[in-house]
């Protein structure tokens, strides 16, 4: 399981307004599309370098794929990027912090200590 | 030498900016009370009459990034353009630029250096809302040259809060030695309790109101030994899964100093995360 990539989907999608709207309208496609031209792409380097091992595992891309934002909760993921993201994605089908609180309501089961985020 | 002239410790929230600058039905009805507060916050500072704003804060995952996290980071650059497209996109930030303050960054980044902080550094930094929102609330036209220092609080694992604490000091003593006859003012925003994309996100107060409650007294008290003795990297877990940034107030502490009581203090309580103000003056408040 790989937190970090995980991590590196949620912030590379969401500071790209065209992936955010791909990912909202085809998260399928996009979670594949993404895996394969991006995962190993390294973000801090000259363009063209690539590293060689990163891939999700199956529960990671059904996640994603998914939208299931109690998942990557679970899973580690940062919240704060998943929050991020996916008010960037919801937010505008619901009317003022609707769906910010029923985002929270959704985690309701989930108690302390909450799962560990660090990569 | 330089002088310190005013430490100033703030939450930063970003929809201050919209909440405040929005108009009839898109007004929020707490805005009005909020604008009050925080002009009376920037009295605070414009009485100090600062020539450099040294800018500590958290950048959000934009430019810092797992393949490459620094703990604490210097900016050295004659310029900061700030705000990212996911601000503007969420919080309706408008793109700023800053003038840097270089003189003052080279000294931090040496100074600091040899004085145990293995200080990471950048030349070419764009800022984010850490930084920018108490510019927003403090120092609206922007004029004011900046040094800002980023901490990790955001990508575990983090430094120690005493760590914090220690750099807060380290950063008081390199201004105060600055061969330099600069006002300077400290500037450092942090949290209270806050959650973030987890169960208690967006409550009608922050999530944990007697951690705020503590924390401001800590705060205001400058009662770093009460603190100290209660606040853990684990123990921040439990007023919510954002309080991490809290340590950004224990760094402000730690410029203020031990058992310096604030000369302004307030707070207002918000739905999501309670805001929080202060204000030092290190050697008495300017005539007006």
């Amino acid at each position: 399981m790989s937190k970090y990539l995980l991590d590196k989907f949620l912030y590379t999608v969401d500071r790209d307004p065209d992936l955010v709207e791909r990912y909202r309208t085809d998260p399928a496609g996009c979670v594949a599309d993404w895996e394969r031209e991006y995962a190993n792409k390294l973000l801090n380097c000259h363009s063209g370098e690539r590293s060689t091992w990163l891939t999700f595992s199956d529960d990671e891309r059904a996640a994603l794929a998914g939208h299931d934002h109690v998942r990557l909760f679970e899973m580690g993921a940062h919240p704060f990027l998943t929050l991020t993201l996916f008010i960037a994605m919801f937010e505008r089908d619901h009317g003022p912090l609707e769906y910010q609180l029923a985002y929270a309501r959704a985690m309701e089961h989930i108690s302390l200590p909450y799962p560990d985020i660090a990569t | 030498m330089a002088e310190l002239v005013a430490v100033i410790a703030s939450t930063h929230h970003p929809f201050y900016y919209r909440a405040s600058t929005s108009t009839g039905a898109d007004r929020p009805p707490f805005a009005d009370e909020w604008v009050s507060k925080i002009e009376t916050f920037r009295e605070t500072l414009t009485r100090a009459r600062p020539d450099v704003l040294v800018m500590v804060g958290s950048d959000h995952f934009h430019q810092l990034w797992l393949d490459n996290m620094p703990q604490f980071l210097v900016g050295k650059a004659p310029v900061f353009d700030a705000n990212w497209y996911n601000e503007e996109r969420e919080f309706g930030l408008p793109r700023m630029t800053l003038q840097g303050q270089e003189d003052l960054s080279s000294y931090i980044l040496r100074e600091g250096l040899d004085a145990g902080f293995d200080l990471a550094f950048s030349n070419e930094l764009r800022i984010d809302h850490s930084i920018t929102c108490p510019i927003i609330t403090l120092r609206p036209e922007a004029d004011l040259p900046i040094v800002p220092i980023y901490t990790n609080i955001f990508a575990p694992p983090l430094p120690q809060p005493k760590r914090f604490v220690q750099l807060g000091r380290t950063i008081r003593e390199l201004v105060e030695s600055w061969p330099s006859d600069q006002r300077v003012a400290v500037i450092g925003t942090g949290h209270l309790s806050l959650e973030l994309g987890g169960p208690r996100q967006f409550g009608p107060h922050g999530p944990d109101p007697e951690f705020d409650r503590k924390a401001v007294e800590w705060i205001a008290s400058g009662d770093l030994e009460g603190c100290l003795s209660e606040v853990t990297l684990d123990s921040l877990h439990a007023p919510g899964n954002a309080t991490h940034g809290f340590m950004d107030f224990m760094l402000m502490m730690g410029v203020a100093g031990e058992g310096k009581k604030a000369d302004h203090v307030d707070s207002l309580d918000l739905f999501h995360t309670m805001e929080a103000y202060f204000t030092w003056y290190p050697n008495g408040v300017s005539p007006a």
